[in-house]
Parts: structure tokens; C-alpha cells; sequence
């Protein structure tokens, strides 16, 4: 096959006069480049899914030891009720905090593109620099200056004289952390969509101008338009980031422990079953668990992304 | 790029809008503030910390005692967790930018037998979520006896799918493959090729992956969590959260003026990379942004 391939190609391209030998060579040489990536790629991401694979089907039990058990593991997590709330509690945090990051990233990225912003470059460094701060710092940040006793929360609440801001409760913690990630992340979607904007050729927006076409309708009918591949690309890497919830309310968990289950989202259960609870084999049932739904959901957007470009 | 750029804030010098900076205005505020309160926060004794308004300065200006004091802690452990670090980030950021440009480039200039293949594998790579591998990637690492070294920490950041993913669409864009010809007909190996030609053309997408690479490296924080038990060997970020949890314990004696003047060392190295390498960054995402 191999030697037959680029005998067929040097025939359907007549005007390269490289020999068919070098060819050959240069097909290896892809490959050699390539060989690197895929040594480390297989050690680090394939080997474990697979291993993850093999754990689920397995369970070590007191007596007979570890043994096969088929689809059991996945039995028992799909009614178990901590895996599930988790997995409700990160879909719901799915829904509603990537679309209100995803629209902030949207008007700053449009705001910033719109040429009636005085020093766009800064806006543009200044939204994007949280993205840079470790999540570990941004959480003890915020962990901080949500606290009662002596955060920023305090202070208001201090000064009101009333318990304005208590987002380290049960009712708010949730939306304290949404808040934390959507401060790291809302710039770099930011940037994803403006680098989007900035390949829009200039011809279009002069034509648009000469038909009239408003700062409203230019949005509506270039810019949105052209911005449907970055949002696609956006919203999978979000869903990828809140169904890995795990930094952000581990960390809290530090400043409120009680707010905070060990089960709050599907990683953190996995990491305290495996590491803290000595049941591997069902934590790797629910990492593939969630693998699975992380990739079905994206393959979703992704489709949809696309069919909805052709019309 | 450039030129367009300039031409068109040129024009538009009389649209600005008071409304629409006024908004952005309070969006930068958001994204700043936090960051303002911890330079504040690091220049306070752990007594005033606890007792006054948090975005204003207050009591003895103690920014220097609390650096002195977050060096020497514990016979300067933070210095090691520092340049365990920058360790980490070298080796590993360093090796995955690597990679990425070699295997961009196979994959952008060459074509071989499994390609597609090869490719799709990667990309459906990038939707694994990381922290789902990590108890597997920490089983068999513990097996091969490598948890608890530097290498359990290397190794796994060597691969980024993403960098990769950028580096193939900018080469393709910004490698002719008649110079790659001209250079073969002039005798040159691949290799050489590559490291003479090839990877200058290829700079700002370099660039891109290499600083995103060194966010990921630098911010990591699961990885080293589950890999680690010796704090010698701590990055930055699990000795942070280490000082923090010392003081969360009823009766324990709270260090916060030396996590948050950590927290702020910790993050200026980053935000200085990040500056610094703006022109790259910028012009590699706007080229990586083209094929979506």
C-alpha cells in the first residue's frame, strides 16, 4: 500500500519532479514528527482511558477479591442519588452560568471591536488578565472576600447594617462559584470571539455602510453570523470546564466546609471515592460516565453549530 | 492586520461612545478589582487584614515585612515551591510547545498513511475532560512508581491536543510548501529544514501554544493534588492551598497575611509573561480563529 500511494500521487501531480524515493521518505518523516506527540499522547491519555475502562467492569470485593462484574458499576451509578445530584448540580450550572459568561464574552468582544471604544486595548488586556491567575488564587480571592468576618461581604453588610451579600451560604454558594469562574473565563472567551471579528473583512462592513446598514444591523447581519464557528468552539469548551467542576468548590469547601459535600459534583465524588473512600473502581465508572455525557453533549453543539451555518 | 487596524481607529477617532466606555468601564472594574484587593490586602498585618475595609489601605504599610515573612516561613518553603514551578513549567510547558510545533508541523506539511485517523483520535481527545483521566493517569502512574516525583507531573503536561490542534492550522496557513520543495532541492534534511525554516514561519502560533501551555503548567492544581504527598516537591499552587487549609482548623493559627502576599507573588510572574507576550499571543489566536 505504501509504496503504491505515492507512485499514484507523484502521477496525479505531473509538475512535481520530485522521484518517487524521496516521496517515501517524506511520508516517514510526517510520521517521525508526529512520533513524538503520539509516544507521550498514548502514555498519558489513551493507556488511561483504557485502564479506566477495564476498572468499571471490575469490582473488588472483600470476599473473592476482584472480580468481573460486567455493567454493574454503571448500574449502580445511574441510581446512585449523590452521583446524580451532582451530575444535576453541574448541568444546572451548565445552563445557566456558560450562557450569561458566554453573552458578557459576546457584548465585550463586540464592544471592543465596535471602533467607538476609547482604549480598546486596554479593555481588551485588563478582561482577559484574570484568565492568567491560577484558579487556586482566584478562589482564595474570592473565598476571601466572600467571607463574613472579614471579606468584602462583610464590609458591606457592616455598613448596611443587614446581611446584604452572604454568598458562602447554602442558597448562594452556588452562585458564588459561578461567579469565580465566570470572572476567569469570561475574557478568554472574550478573545476567542474577537479574534473571530477581527478576520471579518473590511469590504463587507464598507458595503453594509453603503447600504445603510446600521451599527444594530451590521451585528445582527455580519458580525453574528461570522461569529457561529467561535461560538460553537466556546460553548464545548465550557461544557468540557463545568461538567470538570472540581478547583473551584474544592477549594471553598476551605472556607465553608459545611456548604460543601464531598459529592458536589461528579469530580469531586470520583476523587474522594478513589482517594479517600478506596473504591477505584467505581470512581473510574463515573469519570467514563461523565466522559461520555461531556462528549455527547459537545458532538451535539457541534452539529448543531454546524447544520444551523448551511442554512 | 495591522494596517487595518490603524486605519480604521483612525477614522473612527470622532464615534466614541461615553455610554458604551461607561459600560466597559464597570466590566474592567469586575475583572480588576479582585486583583486590586489582593495587592491591598498583601501590604496589611494579619491584624489589620482582619479589621478593616478591604479595598483601602490601612495600618503599618507591612507589603515588605509580609514578602520577608512569606520567604522565610518555614525555612523559605515557598522558595521551593517557586522554582519547583518554574521547573515544571520549563520541562513540561517547554516539551509541550515542542511537540506540538513537531507534530503541527507533520501534521500540516506531510501527508502519510493513518493520518486522518491520528487526527481524529486527537480530537476527540480534547473532549476528555482532564480531571477524568487523572485517577487512572494516578493508578498506573503509582504502578510504574512514578507518583510522588517530578515526573508524575512532567510527563502528563507534556501533551496538549489543543496546541497541537493550533500549531496544524497555522502552519498550513503560514508554511509555503514551495519553500519546503526549494529547501529539498537544495539538499536540506526535514529536520534541518524544520529548525531553520520552518519554525520562524511558525513563531506567533508557537508562541500562542507555548504561553497558553505556561498558564496550564504554571495554574495546574489537580494533577499535583492527587500526584503528591512531599511538600518539597509542591508547585505554587498546592502550597497555597496547603497554608490556607493550616488556618481553616478550629484552634489553628491562621496565616492569611502570608497566603495572600503568596497569592500575589505567585501571580505576578504570569501576568508578566502575559504582557510581555501580547504582540505574539494576539496575532497567533486571530490566525488560529481563521479555519473554525
Amino acid at each position: 500500500m505504501s509504496t503504491i500511494a505515492p507512485a499514484v500521487a507523484a502521477q496525479k501531480t505531473p509538475t512535481q519532479k520530485t522521484p518517487t524515493r524521496s516521496r517515501l521518505d517524506r511520508q516517514w518523516a510526517g510520521l517521525a514528527f508526529l512520533a513524538p506527540f503520539l509516544t507521550v499522547f498514548a502514555l498519558t491519555i489513551l493507556a488511561p482511558v483504557l485502564y479506566s475502562l477495564h476498572l468499571s467492569l471490575f469490582r473488588n470485593r472483600l470476599i473473592g477479591g476482584n472480580s468481573f462484574v460486567g455493567l454493574d458499576n454503571y448500574i449502580q451509578a445511574l441510581s446512585d442519588p449523590k452521583f446524580l445530584e451532582g451530575l444535576l448540580r453541574v448541568s444546572g450550572f451548565l445552563f445557566i452560568q456558560v450562557p450569561i459568561m458566554l453573552a458578557l464574552a459576546l457584548v465585550a468582544a463586540l464592544a471592543i471591536d465596535s471602533r467607538r471604544l476609547a482604549g480598546s486595548p486596554f479593555f481588551r488586556v485588563g478582561i482577559f488578565l484574570p484568565y492568567a491567575v491560577p484558579g487556586v488564587v482566584a478562589v482564595l480571592m474570592w473565598g476571601f472576600m466572600y467571607s463574613p468576618r472579614f471579606g468584602l461581604a462583610g464590609n458591606i453588610n457592616d455598613f448596611l447594617g443587614f446581611d446584604l451579600a452572604s454568598p458562602l451560604t447554602q442558597q448562594w454558594i452556588l452562585v458564588a462559584i459561578g461567579n469565580i469562574v465566570t470572572w476567569e473565563f469570561v475574557g478568554y472567551n472574550m478573545l476567542i470571539f474577537y479574534s473571530a471579528l477581527r478576520t471579518i473583512p473590511e469590504e463587507l462592513y464598507e458595503a453594509a455602510s453603503i447600504d445603510g446598514a446600521g451599527q444594530m444591523r451590521t451585528i445582527w447581519s455580519i458580525k453574528l453570523p461570522a461569529l457561529r464557528g467561535a461560538i460553537v468552539i466556546a460553548t464545548i469548551f465550557s461544557i468540557i470546564g463545568s461538567y470538570q467542576l472540581f478547583n473551584e468548590p474544592n477549594i471553598l469547601r476551605t472556607s465553608a466546609p459545611g456548604l460543601i459535600q464531598t459529592y458536589f459534583t461528579p469530580n469531586m465524588y470520583a476523587y474522594n471515592l478513589s482517594f479517600f473512600g478506596q473504591q477505584v473502581n467505581y470512581a473510574a465508572t463515573i469519570a467514563i460516565i461523565m466522559g461520555v455525557v461531556t462528549a455527547v453533549l459537545a458532538y451535539v453543539v457541534q452539529v448543531r453549530g454546524n447544520r444551523e451555518a448551511l442554512r | 492586520m495591522r494596517a487595518r487596524y490603524e486605519r480604521r481607529s483612525r477614522r473612527d477617532q470622532s464615534k466614541r461612545s461615553v455610554v458604551l466606555t461607561s459600560v466597559m468601564a464597570l466590566f474592567i472594574i469586575y475583572s480588576l478589582l479582585p486583583l486590586v484587593w489582593l495587592f491591598i490586602s498583601s501590604t496589611k498585618t494579619q491584624q489589620s487584614l482582619l479589621s478593616s475595609f478591604g479595598l483601602w489601605f490601612d495600618g503599618p504599610f507591612a507589603f515588605f515585612d509580609n514578602v520577608w515573612l512569606t520567604l522565610t516561613h518555614d525555612d523559605g518553603i515557598f522558595l521551593t515551591w517557586f522554582a519547583n514551578t518554574v521547573m515544571y513549567v520549563v520541562l513540561g510547558a517547554g516539551g509541550a510547545t515542542l511537540l506540538a510545533a513537531l507534530g503541527g508541523y507533520g501534521l500540516a506539511k506531510f501527508t502519510f498513511p493513518g493520518k486522518k485517523a491520528v487526527f481524529a483520535v486527537i480530537l476527540g481527545a480534547i473532549a476528555i475532560p482532564g480531571t477524568a483521566l487523572a485517577v487512572p493517569t494516578f493508578l498506573m502512574f503509582s504502578q510504574l512508581g512514578l507518583t510522588n516525583t517530578i515526573w508524575a507531573i512532567i510527563i502528563p503536561s507534556l501533551v496538549s491536543p489543543f496546541g497541537l490542534y493550533l500549531i496544524w492550522i497555522y502552519a498550513t496557513e503560514a508554511i509555503p510548501t514551495e519553500l519546503l520543495e526549494a529547501a529539498r532541492m537544495d539538499g536540506a534534511g526535514e529536520l534541518r529544514t524544520f529548525f531553520t525554516v520552518s519554525i520562524r514561519l511558525m513563531a506567533p502560533g508557537i508562541a500562542t501554544v507555548a504561553l497558553f501551555a505556561i498558564v496550564a503548567t504554571w495554574n495546574n492544581y489537580f494533577l499535583p493534588l492527587i500526584m503528591l504527598s512531599d511538600p518539597n516537591l509542591f508547585p505554587l499552587t498546592i502550597g497555597l492551598q496547603l497554608w490556607n487549609s493550616a488556618g481553616a482548623g478550629i484552634g489553628a493559627d491562621p496565616i492569611f497575611n502570608l497566603v495572600i502576599t503568596g497569592a500575589f507573588l505567585t501571580i505576578i510572574p504570569i501576568i508578566v509573561a502575559f504582557l510581555l507576550m501580547q504582540r505574539y499571543w494576539q496575532s497567533g489566536l486571530s490566525a488560529g480563529s481563521v479555519k473554525q
